[in-house]
C-alpha cells in the first residue's frame, strides 16, 4: 500500500505523525507546562482561523474581516452545549445539532424550490433562506427539545462517562462549526454581492455586530450562562492534543482536497477573474458562498477548540480589533499559500503571546502592540507577497495544472 | 443583482422554470413590513413624546455633522487612492489630543489674553477657540501627509492589499503608540473645552434671530431658484453663481439654524405638555464649523486648480499624469486636506462628548466610512448627506429600538443601502471594464 502511494503523501502521514507523538510524548511527560500547552492549542486554533481566510481571501479573493464572528459563534455555541451538558441539559445537544440538520434539510428543498424559478433576486433567495432558518430551529426548540431531550439524556447515560463525554465534545464542535457556517451562509447570500472593499467593511460590521450580541447575551438573547460581558465560566477543559490535531488535520485535509478538485478551480478562477470565470460556466455567486461558507466553518471548528482549551470565554477576546489577526497572519504567511498560513499562524501565537510576553521585562508589555505594525510595515515594504510566497509542501502543493508563476493582484480596478 | 441559479435539471430533461416575479415581490413585502415596523417603533415614539423625539433628532444631527468631516476625508481619499485608509479614524484621535494639549497644557485658547490684557472675553473665547481648531488641523494634517509619505507612497505600485495591511498596521501603531505611558496613556481623560457650554432655552432665543435665520434661508433659496431658472433660460454666468460657495453655505448654514432655532424657540402648552426645547452653543458651533469646512472643501474641490488637479486624478490617474498632474503631489494634498477636517472634527467631537481617549477614532472612523459608502464613495454632498443619515439611524436606534444595538444598525444600514443602491445614494455607476 505504501508503494501505491506518493512520496509527498508519506512524507506528510510521516511528519504528521512525528509532530503528533513527539508533541503528545512532552505533555505527557510535563516537559511543557499548561502556559506552553495552551500557547500550542491556541496556535492550532489560529491556524485553522487563518486557513479558513486564506480559503477565503487567498483563494477566491473575497476580502474579508468577518473570520473573528465566526470563531465567536463557534466558540460559544459549542461552549453552551457543553456547559449545559454538564449541568445535565441536553437542550443544547439536540437544538444545535438537529436544529443544524432540520436547517441543512430546509436549504436543500428552498435550493431545489428557487431552482424552479428565474430572475430571482438576492434579497427574495436570501429571504427564503433566512424564514427556513427561522423555521428550523424554532421547530428544534420548541418541538424536538422535549421530544428527543430524554431519550439523548437516556442513550448519553448508558455510556460510560467517558466515552459520552468525547461523544458530547465532538457534538459540541460539530454543533459550533455548523452554526458558523450557517450564519456565514445567511450573511454571505446578500453582502458577497457587494464587491471586494464594500464586503470587507460589511464584514467587519459582521464583527461588530457580533460582539455586541455577545455582550449582551444575557439581556437581548435568552442565554443568561453566557453572562453577558461579565464573560462565560464553568466551561468544561476538555480540550486534548488529539483533539487539535485531529481537528488541524480535518482543516488540513478538507481544505487541501477541495482546492484540488474542480470545486477548488472554480474558487481560483473566481479570485483571478470574475468575469471570466463566469464566461466559462462558473456560478461565481454560489462558488463564492461556498468558499466563504467552508472558511468560515473552519474557523467555528477552532472557535470550539479554543473554547474547550481557555474554558473561560469573553467577548472582549472577540473584538474587531483581534479580527484583524487572521488577515495579518494570512498575509504574513503568503495569500493563497497554505503552508505559510499554518507556520504563521503558529509562530504568530508562540512569539506574541509566548515569548514577548514572557521575556520582555516589566511595563514592556504594552510595546508588543507597537513593534508589530512596525514590523508589519517593514514586511510591507520588503516582501508584500509574504514570507512563504506561494510556496507549499509537496503534500499540499497542486500537481495538476501548474499554477501560474505571476503576482497575485486581487481586484486592482475601482469598484 | 439579479442572479439566477442556472444549472441545466438532471436526466437531461428541460425543466418548466417559472417567472420568480411573485418570490421577489414576497421578499419585498416581508422587508417593507420590517420598515413599517420601524417606522411603528419611531412613530409610536415619536406621538408618546414628541419632544424627547426631537431632542434625539437634534442629538442625531450634531452626530452626524461631525461624521460628515470625516466622511469627507474618507470619500475623498477613496476617491483618489482606492484605499480604505484605516488610519484616518487616528488621525481623527491625534486632532483630538492635539486640542487637549492645547487647551489643558498650554493654555492657547487664552492667547488673545497674553498679547492684549484688555480683551473681552467672549471675542478672546471665539478666537482662542479658532486658534485651537486651527491647531489641530494643522498637526492632523501634518500627521496625514507623514503617514502618506511614509507609509502608502513606497506601496503605490504594490497590490492593493499590501496597501491595505500597512493602513492597518499604521492604524495600530498610531493607537497603539498612543496608549505608551508618555504619549496619550491608554485612560480616558476628562477634556476641558475650550469654552463654557451654554444651553439656550426658548426664552434666551430672541424672536428676531429665528426671523433672521429664516429671512436669510429664504432670500438664498430665492436666489438659488433664481440662478438656477435665468441659467435654464440661457444665462451662463448664473450657473457658476448658483454653485457659489457663499450661496452654499448661506442655504444649508441658515436652512439648518432656522430650523433648529425654531425648533428650540418656539414654546406651546398643549394638554399640560410643554414643549420648551434647548439647544446648546456646542451644537451650533458643530453645525456651524461642519457647514464652512464642508463647504470651503467644495469650494476648493470645485473652483481651484488642485481641485480640477484631484477630480481629474480621481477620474483617471494615469491619464491625468499625461496631462502633466503632479498625481503624487495631488494626493499629498488630499491627504492633507481629508487630515486637517479629520482634526477639526476630533476637537469638535472630543468638545461634544467631553472625553478624549486613545482608541476613540476606531468607531467613530468606522461609522464615518459607512457613511461615506451610503452616500456614495467619491462625492462631497454624498458624505454630507450619507453621515447626516448615519447620525440619525445611530442615535434614534439607541434611543428607542435597543441602546446596544447602535453599532449594530449602523452597520446594517451599509448592507441594506449597498443593497437597494450599490453604489450608494449620490454615488456614480463604475465604468464597466471588461
Amino acid at each position: 500500500m505504501l508503494r501505491r502511494m506518493r512520496k509527498s503523501t508519506v512524507y506528510f502521514i510521516a511528519g504528521g505523525l512525528i509532530i503528533f507523538v513527539v508533541i503528545q510524548l512532552l505533555l505527557s511527560l510535563g516537559i511543557l507546562n499548561n502556559y506552553w500547552r495552551g500557547i500550542i492549542f491556541w496556535g492550532a486554533a489560529i491556524s485553522m482561523v487563518a486557513l479558513g481566510l486564506n480559503l477565503i481571501y487567498g483563494f477566491n479573493g473575497q476580502f474579508s474581516l468577518g473570520q473573528y464572528g465566526f470563531y465567536a459563534i463557534g466558540a460559544y455555541a459549542s461552549a453552551d452545549i457543553t456547559y449545559r451538558w454538564v449541568h445535565s441539559d441536553p437542550s443544547g445537544i439536540v437544538v444545535v445539532l438537529f436544529g443544524s440538520l432540520l436547517t441543512l434539510g430546509l436549504y436543500v428543498a428552498v435550493t431545489a424550490f428557487l431552482r424552479r424559478f428565474y430572475g430571482v433576486t438576492v434579497m427574495a433567495r436570501f429571504t427564503f433562506y433566512i424564514l427556513a432558518t427561522i423555521l428550523a430551529f424554532a421547530i428544534a426548540v420548541a418541538g424536538l427539545v422535549p421530544l428527543l431531550g430524554p431519550a439523548v439524556n437516556s442513550i448519553l447515560q448508558v455510556l460510560p462517562a467517558a466515552i459520552s463525554r468525547q461523544i458530547v465534545f465532538f457534538v459540541a464542535l460539530l454543533g459550533g462549526a455548523c452554526l458558523a457556517g450557517i450564519a456565514s451562509f445567511l450573511f454571505g447570500i446578500p453582502v458577497l454581492e457587494l464587491g471586494s472593499d464594500y464586503f470587507g467593511i460589511a464584514t467587519l460590521g459582521f464583527t461588530i455586530i457580533v460582539k455586541v450580541l455577545l455582550d449582551n447575551t444575557d439581556t437581548i438573547l435568552p442565554f443568561p450562562e453566557m453572562k453577558g460581558a461579565r464573560g462565560m465560566i464553568g466551561i468544561p477543559q476538555w480540550t486534548t492534543w488529539p483533539w487539535v490535531f485531529a481537528s488541524l488535520l480535518l482543516v488540513i485535509l478538507v481544505m487541501r482536497n477541495v482546492l484540488h478538485s474542480s470545486v477548488g478551480r472554480a474558487i481560483v478562477s473566481v479570485r483571478e477573474d470574475e468575469r471570466a470565470a463566469e464566461l466559462v460556466g462558473i456560478d461565481a455567486a454560489t462558488t463564492k458562498v461556498l468558499a466563504f461558507v467552508l472558511g468560515s466553518v473552519f474557523a467555528g471548528l477552532a472557535g470550539g477548540i479554543r473554547a474547550h482549551d481557555l474554558a473561560f470565554l469573553h467577548p472582549q477576546s472577540f473584538n474587531f480589533i483581534q479580527s484583524f489577526n487572521p488577515l495579518i497572519i494570512v498575509v504574513f504567511g503568503g495569500l493563497s499559500s497554505m503552508t505559510g498560513t499554518i507556520i504563521t499562524g503558529f509562530f504568530w501565537i508562540f512569539l506574541l503571546e509566548g515569548l514577548l510576553r514572557l521575556y520582555l521585562p516589566e511595563g514592556f508589555e504594552t510595546w508588543r502592540l507597537v513593534v508589530y505594525p512596525l514590523v508589519l510595515l517593514v514586511m510591507m515594504l520588503l516582501r508584500p507577497e509574504g514570507l512563504f510566497g506561494r510556496y507549499e509542501i509537496p503534500f499540499l502543493r497542486r500537481v495538476l495544472p501548474p499554477l501560474p508563476t505571476k503576482t497575485v493582484e486581487i481586484q486592482e480596478e475601482a469598484v | 443583482m439579479a442572479q439566477t441559479f442556472s444549472r441545466p435539471a438532471k436526466n437531461g430533461a428541460m425543466m418548466q422554470r417559472h417567472n420568480g416575479m411573485l418570490l421577489n415581490r414576497f421578499s419585498q413585502g416581508f422587508f417593507i413590513l420590517l420598515g413599517l415596523f420601524v417606522v411603528y417603533v419611531l412613530g409610536r415614539a415619536f406621538l408618546q413624546n414628541p419632544k424627547v423625539f426631537v431632542e434625539q433628532v437634534l442629538n442625531g444631527l450634531q452626530l452626524g455633522f461631525i461624521y460628515a468631516l470625516i466622511a469627507l476625508g474618507y470619500t475623498m481619499i477613496y476617491g483618489i487612492v482606492k484605499l480604505i485608509n484605516f488610519a484616518h479614524g487616528d488621525v481623527f484621535m491625534v486632532g483630538a489630543f492635539t486640542s487637549f494639549y492645547a487647551v489643558a497644557t498650554l493654555q492657547l485658547h487664552r492667547w488673545p489674553t497674553w498679547l492684549f490684557p484688555g480683551v473681552s472675553e467672549g471675542l478672546m473665547i471665539l478666537i482662542g477657540t479658532v486658534t485651537v481648531i486651527l491647531t489641530a488641523m494643522l498637526f492632523s494634517a501634518t500627521l496625514a501627509v507623514v503617514i502618506e509619505r511614509f507609509a502608502y507612497k513606497p506601496l503605490r505600485s504594490k497590490p492593493r492589499i499590501a496597501a491595505l495591511i500597512t493602513a492597518i498596521g499604521v492604524s495600530f501603531f498610531v493607537e497603539y503608540f498612543g496608549a505608551l505611558p508618555f504619549a496619550f496613556t491608554n485612560n480616558y481623560i476628562t477634556y476641558p473645552r475650550p469654552f463654557e457650554v451654554n444651553v439656550y432655552s426658548g426664552e434666551m432665543i430672541s424672536p428676531l434671530l429665528v426671523v433672521g435665520a429664516w429671512v436669510l434661508f429664504v432670500i438664498s433659496l430665492l436666489l438659488s431658484g433664481w440662478f438656477t431658472w435665468t441659467s435654464r433660460h440661457g444665462n451662463v454666468q448664473a450657473q457658476t453663481w448658483k454653485r457659489h460657495p457663499l450661496l452654499q453655505f448661506g442655504l444649508l448654514f441658515f436652512g439648518f439654524m432656522a430650523v433648529v432655532l425654531t425648533l428650540t424657540g418656539v414654546k406651546i402648552e398643549t394638554g399640560g405638555k410643554v414643549w420648551d426645547l434647548s439647544v446648546s452653543n456646542v451644537m451650533l458651533i458643530i453645525m456651524g464649523a461642519s457647514i464652512l469646512l464642508q463647504t470651503l472643501l467644495q469650494y476648493v474641490v470645485s473652483h481651484t486648480r488642485i481641485g480640477k488637479a484631484m477630480r481629474a486624478a480621481a477620474y483617471d490617474k494615469a491619464v491625468a499624469r499625461l496631462m502633466g498632474i503632479n498625481v503624487d503631489g495631488v494626493i499629498t494634498a488630499t491627504f492633507a486636506l481629508g487630515g486637517g477636517l479629520a482634526g477639526a472634527a476630533g476637537v469638535l467631537y472630543a468638545t461634544a462628548f467631553k472625553q478624549v481617549h486613545h482608541l476613540m477614532g476606531i468607531i467613530p472612523g468606522l461609522k464615518a466610512f459607512v457613511a461615506a459608502v451610503v452616500g456614495g464613495i467619491g462625492s462631497i454632498p454624498g458624505a454630507f448627506v450619507g453621515s447626516l443619515i448615519m447620525g440619525q439611524t445611530e442615535v434614534l436606534a439607541a434611543g428607542f429600538i435597543s441602546t446596544p444595538m447602535r453599532d449594530a444598525v449602523a452597520f446594517s444600514l451599509l448592507i441594506v443601502v449597498l443593497l437597494v443602491w450599490p453604489q450608494g445614494i449620490f454615488g456614480e455607476p463604475p465604468a464597466e471594464k471588461v
